[in-house]
Order: C-alpha cells, then structure tokens, then sequence
C-alpha cells in the first residue's frame, strides 16, 4: 500500500453560538465537526458523503486551512498543519488545493482566465519564476482540456463545465499532492458531470494525485472513490472501501441514504428494499446524547442512548461502523 | 375578491376529451441579444392516473414548457408562438386571462423547484395556503384556516395545527416542499406539475417527497407531469417519458422501453453518461461538446453535432419528424432503427 499523504485525528470544528451586542456570552456551539478521523494514501480518492447539515463542507475547509480547528490534528505528511505558522504554513498549503462546488461564484468575473489560474504564483512566488508563469498557466489550460489561446477570456465566455475545468486548473497550479474537491460537480449537467469527472480522473493517473471528493450524491462518489466515508451530525458513521460501504454497508444511516438513491433502471422498481427515514436531522447545535442517529433509527434501543458508539470493527462488520448493532444489509440491489 | 365563479360556466369543457393534450408548442423569449427559441414545437399528452416525466438538461426548454401551461410565462420577454394546449378540449392559449386564471390551480396546479423563494417570507404559511379558499372559493378566513390545516395534515407535517401560523422560514426545506405540494392540491386540480420539486433536497428528503407525490396522484387519480433532469428519479416513478432538446421532444417512450431500449441517440448518450449506485462503472462515455445556444439552432437535427450517428442528412433543414418506433413510441432521429438495434 501506498504511504499516507494526509491524516486527520480527533478533527473537531465548533462555531460559537454567541448572544448579546456589546457583552458577548457564548451560549452553545454549533458541532459541525465533531471528531473525525481521516486517512488518505498517495493515488487515492476518499470519498465523503452526507446530507446538507452534517458538516462535509466544514471538513472540507479545515483541511485546507480555511478554517481553525476547535481541536484536533491536521497531518499532511507528517507535517501537523495546525501547529505552523507563517512561511512554513504557507508552504506546507501549496500541497493541498481544493476545487469549489460553483463555478458561476467561485471565478471573479473581472479577472482574465490567466490571471486566475495564475493567481496562486503571486502568492506563492518562488513556485515559478515571473517569466515562465505565462507558459505554466498555458501548459495548465492544456492540461485541463481547455484551448491556451483563450487565457485572455473571461469566465462568463465560458460554460459551466469549462469554468469548472479552470476552477480545477487553478487548483493544479501550486503542483499540490492533495486536492480537496468539495462537490465539484454537482452544479453541472449530467453530460458534463460526466466530462469533468473523466478529466479528474485521468489528471489523477497522470500526475498521481489523492483526492478528498466530497458530494452528496453517492452514485457519483462510487464512481470515483476507492474508499467511502459517510457523514451524520459531523462524524463519520462509516467508513471502508468502496464495495464494503455500497454492498455491505452496516450503519443504518448508511443504509437508509443508500435505498434512498434512485436507481436508473426501471426494472427495479418495487424490488428494492426502501427505507424510508421519518423527520429532519436533529440540530448540530443540540446533537442528541450517545449515538446522534438514534432519533431516526429503527434498531435505537436504550443502549444508543446511554453509549456512544465508536467508529470501530463490529462483530458483524468487516469494516468500520459507528453502530451498536452494526449488520450487513443490501439496499442497492432487487431484493426479490 | 368574488368576481371569480367556483365552477366556470364558460368553458366548454369536453369531460370525454384527453385530459391535456400539448400540440407544436412554440415560445420565444426576445432579448436584446436576439430571439431565443425556448421551446420549438413540443408535443405530448397526459391521461388520467398517468405520469410523463419531461426529462432534459438545462435549457432544453422543459421549465418553459411547464409555464407555458400554466400561462405564468414572464410576457415580456417570453411569448407563445404557436401551437395548442388542450385541457379537456379547450385550447387554454386562446382563452381570455379571466377563464385561464379559473384553469389555474383549480384544474391545472403547479409544484415550483425551489419552495423558499416560492412562497412569501412575510405570510404564515397558512395564511397563504388559505388565500386560495378566499380567493377561488370565496370562504371565510376561519374557514380556510380550517382547510389549510387539513391539508397540512394530507401531506404529512406532523403537528399542522401549531405549524400553521408559522413562517416559511421555520420550516425545514422537505416540509416547505410539502407546503408547496398542499398548496397544489388545495382546490383538487387533475393535473398536477411538479417541476424539479426534489432537486434542491437530499436523498432521504427527496424519497419522501416523491413516495408523497405518488401517493396523493394515485389518491386523486390526477394526471402528473414530472420535469427533471434526473434519470433515477424517473426510472422510479413515471410511465412515459418524453426527452427533450434544444426546445423539441425528441424522444417519446414508456419508461421500461427507453431504458431498455433507447431510440434517439441523445437518450442513449445520456443513461450512459451518469454513474449509479448499484454497480462499479468503467469510465463514463462522455457527450461531447455542448447543447446549441437558443438564439442560434443549427438547421437539421439540434443534437447532430455532437451524435455519433450523425450523417449529412442530419445537418439540413427540415427538422427530423418524429418516427414512429412502435405504436405507443416517437423518436425524432433518421436512424433509430440503427440506435435502437432492429432492421
């Protein structure tokens, strides 16, 4: 196996809840990171699903620096993100890129292709050398399937599905191991979700890059991941590979998020097994006690209240799951 | 606000006839950057109990369509160009806004995609479930508020009776969805036109929604019209599906036959292209290029550049015609003997 590029111990984000104009008093925490361990290896995708609200976003943010963290480590590659400062921390940054989900705001409309792609060397300045940056970010449009000669375009000449091709260049300026790709295409049509994910694939192939793909829809995350972590409340209920997560999964919420995915296949109508989840994710601001699914889960028995339930090996579960009664279930497939 | 009859005697209503039927619609939107041609010339028609899913990428027209049919199409700079839309018979086009205001919502109702910016944030929900009892009904505010609640409760938002002198913004986006869907039904339309009402949810939210969909049609027996752009969804729900592109239909098939089977080159591209849950795909074939802008539709077949069974006789006027694949099936392509696999 390849070696760890980046790990995550005991990730934890809190957004105060503050009350009063002048003589501010905190009055709670919104938990919208609240423990997460992650690990990536060089080449690989993990992907992160969840609904809105379980805190992917957040995730996403605090690895690459955009947020503190209320606790916890960042490591990219054995280098604890959290603890530099400065040039270190500014160096150590270039190894982890992300690539935002809307490409319609994440693009300045008032600067030219090149100079947003080109952007990250003004920052960066020892990167590439003041000369050459014109050649890199042509070699970069290149590279991401788009035509050099339109580097003094703007982003509105430009398609959702290029401009996310720039928004991914843009990412590959800094040359980072690490790209964090925080649902990159969901604002895209089916046909160009497509183009694009081909090309973050084939980009992983060639300059051997690892991603952290978050995204809420979990056909797309199979398509691309290696391994799966899924997300409730700001943990991670579970986590394996790719088949593991998606033919076996263990935790119920894994498993109702999974029968909840329509399938394009007509066939299978009324032959799969469907769960069904009754009522709304409980505030992250007032998680409940021991395991924060239980209010919507069939199996809660009085032990999910008392005891929360590790992310671990279960007796029943060849791969990680928080859940006390962790079982393998197939949802995707005709259960007749 | 009485001056609006609670069963029109104007309309010559035909209950024999096909419940809606939509004939070479047309509708431009006239900017200043040229004439985008929307929708050029949809057809479909909807039964009784039925489910069309109009299914497209953005821009294809499928929205417009929608709102075309309901006659809330922003005039200027959309217009209606040509062609018919039948309900019952009567061509609810040529009818005056006066007769087309008593079809909205009592006959034909609308599920909008985003329910926040569809419902006002300054009236309780209740307060504007119960303005269509005032308004087409002419009942009592106490009285609407009694009905607003019962239809709460029809859709399932536990507690309707607290919650409806809330606000929008107290709701979670599944249950404003669910507003949306009460508000729909409140005056017992037969048809019903849900457009995209789950993109903007989750997963366990979204099937919720749809089970609830499902649920109140077959309840009402009422004819729904699905427009999305999301293949699953509608390999779930509809009976027939109609595809379009650049403003046409270019394909028309019962759900089982187009995903078996697909007869027109775009909908075969399109299952291709998405990845799905159930199975570890190989790279994803790719459509390649992008759909024409609407203000400049090449002649010929819209999709021809980027088919791969494109020939010379696709890149010139007239418009494919819609081929008859079987009886209860079209497909707007010259070669769909050659897509679908048959001599």
């Amino acid at each position: 196996m390849s070696e760890i590029v980046l790990q995550t111990k005991g990730l934890k984000k809190h957004f105060p809840i503050t009350r009063g104009i002048v003589f501010q008093s905190k009055v709670g925490a919104v938990q919208a990171v609240d423990g997460v361990d992650l690990e990536l290896r060089r080449g690989e995708t993990l992907g992160i699903v969840g609904e809105s609200g379980c805190g992917k976003s957040t995730l996403a943010r605090l690895l690459v620096g955009l947020e503190t963290p209320t606790a916890g480590e960042i490591n990219v590659r054995g280098q604890d993100m959290t603890k530099l400062r400065g040039g270190d921390l500014r160096r150590a940054r270039r190894n982890i890129q992300m690539v935002l989900q809307d490409p319609y705001t994440s693009l300045n409309p008032r600067m030219t292709v090149g100079d947003i792609i080109g952007e990250p060397f003004e920052i960066h300045t020892d990167v590439v050398p003041k000369g050459d940056r014109k050649a890199r970010v042509r070699d970069l449009l290149d590279l991401v399937g788009l035509n050099p000669d339109h580097i003094n375009r703007y982003p509105h000449q430009f398609s959702g599905g290029q401009r996310q091709r720039i928004g991914i260049a843009r990412a590959l300026a800094l040359k980072p191991e690490i790209i964090v790709c925080d649902e990159p295409v969901s604002a895209l049509d089916v046909s160009i979700q497509a183009q694009v994910i081909n090309l973050l694939e084939g980009l992983q192939e060639e300059l051997g890059l690892s991603y952290i793909f978050i995204a809420h829809d979990l056909s797309v995350v199979r398509h691309i991941a290696d391994r799966v972590s899924v997300m409730y409340l700001g943990r991670v209920v579970e986590t394996g590979r790719d088949l593991e997560i998606y033919e076996q999964p263990t935790h119920p919420y894994t498993q109702a998020l999974l029968s909840a995915v329509p399938v394009p296949d007509p066939t299978l109508r009324g032959h799969r097994d469907q769960i069904v989840l009754e009522g709304d994710v409980p505030s992250p601001a007032n998680p409940p006690s021991g395991c924060r699914f239980r209010t919507r889960c069939w199996k809660a028995q009085q032990k999910c209240t008392d005891e929360d339930p590790m992310l671990t090996l279960r007796p029943k579960s060849a791969h990680a799951s928080a859940c006390h009664f962790a079982e393998v279930r197939d949802v995707v497939h005709a259960v007749d | 606000m009485t001056d609006i009859k609670v069963k029109n005697e104007f309309l010559p209503i035909d209950p024999a006839a096909p419940l809606l039927e939509v004939e070479n619609l047309k509708v431009e939107f006239r900017t200043a950057n040229g004439v985008a041609k929307a929708v050029n010339g949809a057809n479909f028609r909807l039964a009784e109990g039925e489910t069309l899913a109009i299914l497209g990428e953005s821009g294809c027209g499928k929205s417009v369509t929608a709102q075309a049919i309901m006659g809330i199409l922003d005039t200027p700079p959309g217009y209606v160009t040509g062609g018919e839309v039948r309900y019952r018979g009567v061509d609810l086009l040529k009818l005056k806004e006066e007769h087309r205001r008593q079809v909205r919502a009592n006959r034909i109702a609308m599920v909008f995609q985003d329910a926040l910016s569809a419902l006002n944030p300054v009236f309780t929900v209740g307060f504007q479930l119960g303005e269509l009892f005032r308004k087409h009904r002419g009942m009592s505010r106490a009285d609407s508020k009694k009905r607003a609640i019962e239809l709460l409760d029809q859709v399932k938002i536990p507690a309707a009776r607290q919650r409806v002198g809330e606000y929008p913004h107290q709701f979670s986006g599944g249950m404003r969805q669910r507003v949306m869907i009460a508000m729909a039904l409140a005056l017992d339309p037969e048809v019903l036109i849900a457009d995209e009402p789950t993109t903007a949810l989750d997963v366990t939210v979204q099937a919720q929604i749809m089970n609830l969909l499902a649920e109140v049609q077959r309840e009402r027996n009422m004819g729904l019209i699905l427009i999305t752009h999301d293949m699953g969804v509608v390999a779930d729900v509809a009976d027939r599906i109609s595809v379009m592109y650049a403003g046409r239909v270019v394909e028309e098939a019962p759900v089982y036959d187009i995903y078996a089977r697909p007869a027109h080159p775009y909908t075969k591209a399109l299952l291709e292209s998405i990845p799905r849950v159930d199975l570890k795909g190989q790279q994803l074939s790719v459509i390649k290029g992008l759909p024409p802008t609407l203000t400049n539709i090449p002649p010929g077949c819209a999709f021809a550049a980027r088919c791969r069974y494109a020939r010379d006789v696709c890149r010139q006027d007239p418009v494919p015609p819609s081929y008859q694949v079987t009886h209860n099936r079209t497909s707007r392509c010259h070669f769909w003997k050659e897509v679908v696999g048959v001599e």
